[in-house]
Parts: C-alpha cells; sequence; structure tokens
C-alpha cells in the first residue's frame, strides 16, 4: 500500500484510552500556544512582545494590588462558568450569559433605585437573591422557547442577550437615569447597605468571592456526586441511553438553563452591588462571553474551572495593563482569548486521539 | 417618500448581508457543518473591505479581499471542527471571538470614518413605476446577490454538485462508500461560507452603511443563522425570509423618522425579537424541521 507517489500525511487515530496526561497538560499547552501566536501578531503591529508579556502575564501576579483586581475580575467569570459548564456537560449550550448577567444587574439595582432611603443589613443579600432570580428568569424564556417550541437554545439565549443589551440602555436613558448625572447613562450611586461587605481589607474584593467559591463547591457536589447531576450528564453523552433510562430531556434542559441564568445573574447583582456601586451601561466588559471559555479551558470541570477563571480574570487585568504600558489595544483581549479557546480544542483532540503518519488511502482525503 | 416606498426601495439593500452570510450558512449546513463563527466572520470581511476602500483600493478588492481573509478565518474552523475533530459549537463561538476581536483591533485607527459607498443601478422602465419602482433601483452588489442566490438555488437543485453536498450532510457514512471525499467537501463548503460571509460584512461595511463602527455587524451574522432555519435550508425561503429582515429593520428605522413614539432602544431590538418569534413558530413545527433538516448536522464524521 505504500506506493510513493502518495502523499505521506498525518492521521488522527482514535486511542484505546482516553488519555488523562494530556488532559491536563491540554490547558498549559493552550495557554503557551495562544500567548506564542499572539505575541507574533503583536510584533507584526510594531509593538514590543516582551513589554507586553510582560504587563500582560506576569504584571497581574507581582504585586498584591493588582492581584487583589483579579480576584474582583475573578468573582463573576468563576459563577458564570461553573453554572455555563454544568448546561454544557448535558449538551444545553446556554451562550446568552451575558443578558442573564445584565438582568441580574438591572434586578437587584430595582432595590436601590426604588428605596434609595431604605437602610439595614438585608438590602445588600436582598439584591443578591433578586438579581439571581433575574438571571434565572431570563434564562427561562429560552428554557421555555426550546422545551415547548422545539427552538434552537443558542440562537434564542443569544437573542436574548442582544435584547437585554438595548434593554439597560433604555432603563439608563429614560426611566432610571440619574437626575443628578450630568446626562451620562447611569443610575444614582448606590447606598452604603447596598454594597456586598469587602472581604479583605484595603482592596475591592468583596465577599461575592467567596459566594463564588461556595457555588463552585456545590457544583462539584452536584455533578460529581448527585444522581440529579449523572442524569445531566448522560443526557448530554449518550441522549438516546438517557431516554431509555427515562431521564426527562425537558427538565434536563430546563435544569441547566436555570442554573446557568441563577449564576449568571448573582454574577451581575455582585457586580452593581460590588466595585460599581451603580447601574451602568458598561456593567459587563463581556463576561458572559468570556465565560464560555472559562468553562471550556476548566474542562466543565468544576475544580479545572477555579482556574481557568483566575486565569482568564488575569488576562483582563493584564489587557488593562498592556493598554496602559505597551499602547495595545483592548480588543487585544478578544483576540487573545478566541485564540486561546481555539489553542484549547486543538490539544484536547489529543485526549482522544494521536497523530501517526500515513501514506494516503485510495483517493480520499484524510 | 412615504414610509411604504421608503421600505420597497431599500428592503433589498438592507436584506443583503443577511441573505449573503445566510447563503453561505446554508451550504455549509447541508453539507454538515455548523459553522457558529459568522458574526465573526462577517466582521472580519467588514473591516478588511473598510480599510482597503478607505485607502482608495477601490470596491471590487475590498470584496475580493473580504471573501478571502473571511475564508482564511472560516478554514481555522474547518481545520479545527473537521481536521482535529473539535466540538463544532465550541469551534464557532471562538471563531466569532476571534473574529470580532480581530476586526476591532484592525478597525481601531478607522474608528467613525467614512467611505464612498455605490451608486444604484436602475432598470430601465420598471424603476419608473409608482410605489414599487424603488425595487428596481438597486447597486451593483444587490443584482449580483440576486444572481447568486439564484445560480445556488439551481446548484441545489439541478446539479451533481448539489447533491454531493447534500450526501455528505444527510449520510457522510454512505457518500464515503461511494467515494465522496467526506472531509474534502466539508472543507470546501465551509470555505464558500466564509467567503460569503466576508461579502455579507464587505456589504455592511462599505455599501450599506459605509462608515466604520466597532461591532457594527450587531448580531446580523446571528440572525442569519436563524435565517437558515426560518428558511428550513431551502434557498427560496432563506430569500424571503432575508427581505424579511430588511424590511423589518428599514421599518424601525421608518418609524423613528416619522416621530413616533417608540423608544429607540425597543426599535433597536426588534430584530432580535422577531428572530425569537419566528424561530419559536417555525421550530414548534417539528415534522417541518424534520423533513428539511440535515441529518448529520454538527456531528464529526471518522471514517
Amino acid at each position: 500500500m505504500s506506493a510513493p507517489s502518495r502523499p505521506f500525511l498525518p492521521v488522527l487515530v482514535r486511542r484505546e484510552h482516553a488519555s488523562l496526561a494530556i488532559k491536563l497538560v491540554a490547558p498549559p499547552a493552550a495557554l503557551g500556544l495562544a500567548t506564542l501566536l499572539n505575541l507574533g501578531l503583536y510584533l507584526l503591529m510594531g509593538r514590543d512582545p516582551v513589554a507586553v508579556f510582560h504587563a500582560m502575564l506576569l504584571e497581574p501576579f507581582l504585586s498584591w494590588a493588582s492581584f487583589s483586581e483579579v480576584l474582583l475580575k475573578m468573582g463573576p467569570l468563576l459563577l458564570i462558568a461553573q453554572g455555563l459548564a454544568i448546561g454544557f456537560r448535558a449538551k444545553v449550550f446556554n451562550i446568552g450569559a451575558e443578558g442573564q448577567f445584565i438582568l441580574g444587574a438591572i434586578f437587584a439595582s430595582a432595590i436601590p433605585i426604588w428605596l434609595p432611603q431604605a437602610t439595614g443589613q438585608w438590602i445588600w443579600p436582598a439584591m443578591l437573591v433578586l438579581g439571581a432570580l433575574g438571571g434565572a428568569l431570563w434564562a427561562s424564556l429560552t428554557a421555555f422557547w426550546r422545551v415547548r417550541l422545539n427552538a434552537n437554545e443558542i440562537l434564542v439565549s443569544l437573542m436574548l442577550a442582544l435584547v437585554a443589551a438595548q434593554l439597560l440602555n433604555y432603563l439608563l436613558l429614560g426611566p432610571w437615569k440619574d437626575p443628578a448625572g450630568f446626562n451620562f447613562p447611569q443610575s444614582v450611586m448606590f447606598q452604603y447597605d447596598a454594597m456586598v461587605p469587602i472581604l479583605i481589607p484595603g482592596t475591592r474584593v468583596n465577599a461575592s468571592l467567596l459566594i463564588a467559591f461556595a457555588f463552585s463547591l456545590a457544583a462539584w457536589v452536584f455533578m460529581q456526586r448527585s444522581f440529579a447531576g449523572y442524569k445531566l450528564q448522560v443526557g448530554g453523552l449518550a441522549p438516546r441511553a438517557a431516554g431509555y433510562a427515562g431521564f426527562n430531556e425537558g427538565r434536563a434542559i430546563w435544569l441547566s438553563l436555570l442554573i446557568g441564568g441563577f449564576a449568571a445573574g448573582l454574577a451581575g447583582a455582585a457586580e452593581v452591588a460590588g466595585p460599581l456601586g451603580q447601574l451602568q451601561r458598561s456593567i459587563s466588559t463581556g463576561y458572559g462571553y468570556a465565560a464560555i471559555i472559562v468553562a471550556y479551558l476548566g474542562g466543565l470541570h468544576p475544580i479545572g474551572i477555579v482556574f481557568s477563571a483566575l486565569l482568564m480574570a488575569a488576562l483582563y487585568i493584564g489587557g488593562d495593563n498592556a493598554m496602559v504600558s505597551a499602547n495595545l489595544p483592548v480588543a487585544a483581549v478578544r483576540v487573545f482569548q478566541g485564540s486561546l479557546l481555539l489553542a484549547y480544542l486543538v490539544a484536547i483532540a489529543f485526549v482522544r486521539y494521536r497523530l501517526e503518519w500515513r501514506h494516503a488511502a485510495h483517493g480520499s482525503a484524510p | 417618500m412615504n414610509a411604504l416606498e421608503f421600505i420597497v426601495a431599500g428592503m433589498l439593500a438592507a436584506a443583503t448581508p443577511f441573505l449573503l452570510a445566510a447563503l453561505g450558512e446554508m451550504v455549509a449546513e447541508r453539507a454538515g457543518v455548523l459553522n457558529l463563527g459568522v458574526e465573526g466572520l462577517m466582521a472580519m470581511g467588514a473591516v478588511i473591505a473598510f480599510i482597503i476602500v478607505y485607502h482608495g483600493g477601490g470596491h471590487l478588492l475590498g470584496f475580493l479581499a473580504a471573501g478571502l481573509a473571511s475564508a482564511a478565518l472560516s478554514l481555522v474552523f474547518a481545520v479545527i471542527a473537521l481536521g482535529f475533530r473539535a466540538n463544532q459549537v465550541a469551534v464557532g463561538l471562538a471563531i466569532g471571538i476571534l473574529g470580532q476581536g480581530l476586526s476591532a483591533l484592525f478597525g481601531k485607527t478607522y474608528e467613525s470614518l467614512t467611505v464612498k459607498g455605490l451608486p444604484k443601478l436602475s432598470l430601465p422602465w420598471f424603476s419608473d413605476i409608482p410605489v414599487i419602482g424603488g425595487l428596481f433601483a438597486q447597486d451593483v452588489v444587490v443584482w449580483l446577490s440576486l444572481a447568486g442566490t439564484v445560480a445556488i438555488w439551481a446548484v441545489f437543485a439541478y446539479t451533481k454538485t448539489g447533491l454531493v453536498v447534500r450526501a455528505v450532510g444527510e449520510n457522510p457514512k454512505a457518500a464515503h462508500a461511494l467515494g465522496y471525499p467526506v472531509i474534502a467537501v466539508r472543507f470546501a463548503a465551509v470555505a464558500f461560507g466564509g467567503v460569503l460571509a466576508g461579502f455579507a460584512g464587505a456589504y455592511a461595511a462599505v455599501v450599506y452603511t459605509p462608515l466604520w463602527a466597532d461591532g457594527m455587524i450587531a448580531g446580523r451574522g446571528w440572525i442569519a443563522i436563524a435565517l437558515v432555519v426560518f428558511g428550513t435550508w431551502l434557498t427560496s425561503r432563506i430569500f424571503l425570509g432575508a427581505c424579511l429582515f430588511g424590511a423589518v429593520s428599514l421599518a424601525s428605522l421608518a418609524a423613528q423618522a416619522t416621530g413616533l413614539d417608540v423608544s429607540s432602544q425597543l426599535l433597536s431590538s426588534l430584530p432580535y425579537l422577531v428572530t425569537i418569534v419566528v424561530l419559536g413558530i417555525i421550530s414548534s413545527n417539528r415534522r417541518l424541521l424534520k423533513l428539511n433538516g440535515v441529518a448529520s448536522l454538527g456531528e464529526p464524521f471518522e471514517q
């Protein structure tokens, strides 16, 4: 069969056993590959790649001041990604977490905007609860469309995210605009009791990071230890088997979307009740989309996601650093995020496949 | 010009980005590949075309380069999703994020700059008909897109190429057994979809609204993907759907111009809301989707 005229081509061959070693190596390998590619891009753009590398990937970890900002950014990413990963494992692709995040922020803001004089320690917990419910409510629209109307949840959840952004604009330009805010599209500043308590004195890191870790623990218990989580995973891996076993597909979709919406809404509430202290147009810098990457990069596993959320948060802070110190546009962060996910998807292919060099078979493409 | 004439005259131009991107996605999906990166591919085409036209390269070169750039990006998708058999949903999302990021990066210094669009070419006599006359005065890209739509329809209706693409999407194992190169056909379909998405973005950026603004694609790539479902993978219905969306986006403009007391945010979200509603209506007809859907859409092929 090995006629010399046939080209020598790489072929992916299925492994007999999935390789756990590669599963662990894939994320750092992807980070390395994406870093190389992006540094090359910066070089082409005429920036000093060493300076950008230093600002983007090292500086966030070099001082306590910037690392605390990384922890601050990590909270929402961790929360949203944990929620999304549960759905992704059930093959329910909620990609509209951005919208659920915005609705969470809007619902939470209703309390301090309508009751600006209210005081008491109940305010910020009530905001978080209301925000989580708002996110879940927004996600329930997608669940209804998917389960009752058979509509694709990817498209519906994304469209609802675009609608949510317009709803936020409407509120900030209209009824919720701060009358004393010089016409800026933002609400009044919230009262002191509407703020989530600071966790680490001297920084902006607040208790919502603890909530994100608690949620991660709950996600781990749910996915790795509970029967409901098991049913979700079977539905994702082998939908037919799940059907034969009597696992209800509609219920799995509802559960996935409600959990995802709940977590994203909670994250949105924690943003306005935390570092922002008001409802603004720029409440989210793409957390909902970045969290999709965090979920995949963490292997859709609650523990892996903790690490990938930290990495993604560092990239945000590093991107801001590089913007200031190396004059790199903010969009570079999005390019890095996209290429990081692509590199990871290539690396993860080697968990199930290995590369073999073979002569091409009879006339068909490899 | 009253609102009706305004919508009739502008509908086809507004529909063109939707139409081109949706037809490209339809071809890829017919071959069994779900490419969710259309929004990023359009953004990429848009910025490349804008930069070239802005620097005096002309519209033809702008469109060609946009098609090439988006095709290149769609080939990255193909290599990872088809070559490495990665999850097509995840790869598509990543390509979308990457394309939008690159678009913002390249377009940064062009923010709010403008270029000249294209002149309208009128069909004699027809364009003088009252009320609907405006329908027959369109720029060259619209005319070519209409011709291309007919061509794509004919390829799927009458040629062996169309049959092979559909066979590869319906039952890749059988197509492979018959000797058709499944992966090569899928690569070609994805690249074709990339070219059309690039054209769609180029049209949006240098003809329809010849002004550069980051995020100018504004969800049109996603609506194009939804249009493929609305059109149940059929060229003619996708064309009608694109016209509907062209009309909807113009209707919101017309409503604003007449000073109708509706918030502009509601009007901006009108296309998204219409998408959600129509998606619900079409999808709830499970038989229709099953009949026209692509059997192995999104599934990797291993021989």
